[in-house]
């Protein structure tokens, strides 16, 4: 399999703080990567980085074959990338099928509005989001606004998905749910970059993994192999048997 | 399919009465105020597209009017242009000078970016009134020789009514057709949270630039037309900041983002504005009635007039947009 995204040698710094230091790492075509690491390890400058946020200080990001570091987040977007918040950012004032559209319009495949409206039904049906598309976004519930993040990143047929902690908040039934719902978006053949603290939801998501620590990468390898590395236990498990929790 | 929706109907009766309703009763009085009616609706119209829309608040929205009015009213006496010709040429020239002038001040935001509009008129202001070329402080008159084409004054009052309701109708399309468009779905992305749009893909500078430069035309248009009209244009009056406040007023009274709201709240504000006119004692009331309106609105019914509607009956949504 070939590397869809390609990070090599990033570097980005907060004044004196390096949050991402001489980072490579590469997520391949149809995988699911999961990215992690203690709180400050960079995980979010990381996605903030791939999809225009920031821009890299050093080093190169290769999406799809293009150089994308210092791309602007629409510019980003249209080449096929699509990121679904922690901190859920619904268009709260339009209903659940206008702010799906946006994301389908404006997305990857430039739809017109009818065409994007049709895309967002095949989406909704999938997400379970079908009998909701005419309420406000705001007046949805929290699982319903994460839902409604990844149904409307979703929409724009992306090549990869960046998911950040798109289970936090959420409790085990609606986890279950949207662990499914994951798997089945990756049978479509979309490839998933994911940043997770749900350890037990994302070592059986994941195909690899890979650790970061203070802006470095610390560990890559398959879920199993890193659970059992020592350093990624000292630095970032602690307790062992904090890994089943 | 677009005749099933109530909105085409209602902007073809509104403006089938704008029409009808003077000439039938042959009143010039009538036609005066439906005159000043319908530049209102278009001044509120465009100016929604920034406000209700893109969530772009432009204090300074008179400026379109005024320099629009400002290239009409030299090109037909300097240049010996027509009319129609004139407020086209006019509105093209502003809505590029806003296009390039959007690239700039629309990188700032809230009100900052409100601040900067300010910022413009002013400085266009007081750039017309050191400007020899379009008469300096003192303007420019026309003379009565420019109504000779249309046949004489009294006729070109009518024609030129008749063309400031069709900007006015073209206002109320626009409004629709831009709201029911890709284009409208990526503004209103951007009034909800521009930061998140652009993460979804919307060219957020781009989309910008054009709404403002879009909302600049059809006032820089009416503009022209009005100020031929006026037969004279002077910086006070062309760019006079009150008017843009007032118009802020329209949007806020009829309700910001819907199609309807603007012009509803241009007709009610006319109206107040026309009964206190005249009252002896109120006459010079209407900019401490409209303060006080915007701050009633903004308070408690910031969705104006169509947001109480829509809130009281959710089902209107569907046929007043």
């Amino acid at each position: 399999m070939s590397a869809l995204l390609e990070l090599s040698h990033v570097s980005k710094r907060f004044g004196g703080l390096a949050a991402v230091e001489d980072l490579s790492f590469a997520v391949r075509e149809g995988e699911i990567l999961g990215l992690i690491g203690p709180n400050g390890a960079g995980k979010s400058t990381v996605f903030n980085l791939v999809n225009g946020v920031y821009a890299p200080d050093r080093g190169s990001i290769v999406f799809a074959g293009g150089e994308i570091g210092g791309k602007l987040p629409y510019e980003v977007a249209r080449l096929g990338l699509a990121r679904a918040h922690q901190i859920v950012q619904p268009l709260a004032g339009m209903s659940v099928l206008d702010n799906c559209t946006v994301g389908a319009c404006f997305g990857r495949e430039n739809l017109s509005l009818a065409e994007g409206r049709e895309a967002v039904r095949e989406v909704a049906e999938l997400i379970g989001l079908s009998g909701r598309l005419d309420e406000l976004a705001s007046q949805l519930t929290t699982a319903g606004k994460k839902r409604l993040e990844l149904a409307r990143a979703l929409s724009a047929r992306p090549r990869l998905l960046l998911l950040d902690e798109v289970l936090a908040g959420l409790n085990p039934t609606e986890i279950g749910r949207m662990i499914e719902v994951i798997r089945k978006i990756r049978e479509q053949g979309v490839t998933i970059l994911i940043i997770e603290h749900v350890m037990r939801a994302i070592m059986s998501l994941s195909d690899r993994i890979v650790v970061l620590n203070s802006g470095k990468k610390l560990a890559e390898g398959a879920p199993a192999e890193v659970a059992d590395n020592p350093e990624v236990i000292a630095a970032y498990l602690g307790d062992p048997g904090h890994a089943g929790h | 399919m677009i005749w099933r929706r109530p909105f085409p109907w209602l902007i073809a009766l509104a403006t089938a009465l704008f029409v009808l309703l003077p000439l039938w009763r042959g009143s010039v009085q009538l036609r005066e105020s439906l005159l000043l009616a319908a530049v209102y609706i278009t001044l509120a119209s465009n100016l929604n597209l920034m406000i209700g829309y893109a969530g772009y608040v432009n204090f300074g929205n008179i400026v379109f009017f005024g320099l629009g009015g400002y290239f009409c009213v030299y090109l037909v006496n300097d240049w010996n242009w027509n009319l129609v010709l004139s407020a086209l040429a006019a509105g093209i020239i502003v809505s590029a000078l806003a296009f390039l002038f959007g690239l700039g001040i629309l990188r700032l935001r809230g009100a900052f970016f409100a601040l900067a509009t300010i910022g413009v008129n002013e400085a266009i202001k007081q750039f017309v009134t050191n400007f020899e070329p379009w008469g300096g402080a003192t303007g420019i008159y026309l003379s009565l020789e420019a109504y000779a084409p249309l046949g004489g004054p009294r006729q070109a009052l009518w024609i030129v009514y008749f063309m400031l309701v069709a900007v006015m109708a073209l206002s109320l399309v626009a409004s629709y057709a831009i709201k029911n468009s890709k284009l409208g779905l990526g503004l209103l992305a951007i009034g909800e949270n521009e930061d998140a749009a652009a993460i979804l893909g919307v060219p957020t500078p781009r989309y910008k630039a054009i709404v403002y430069s879009v909302s600049a035309f059809l006032p820089a248009v009416a503009g022209g037309l009005y100020f031929f009209k006026s037969g004279i244009i002077e910086p006070g009056g062309a760019f006079d900041l009150t008017l843009s406040i007032e118009a802020i007023v329209m949007v806020m009274l009829g309700g910001h983002g819907t199609i309807m709201g603007p012009a509803l709240g241009a007709l009610l504000y006319e109206e107040m504005r026309g009964t206190l006119l005249t009252i002896p004692t109120f006459s010079h009331f209407q900019l401490v009635i409209a303060g006080l309106l915007l701050l009633v609105i903004v308070l408690f019914a910031p969705g104006g007039l169509m947001g109480f509607i829509h809130r009281h009956w959710p089902a209107s949504r569907k046929f007043f947009e």
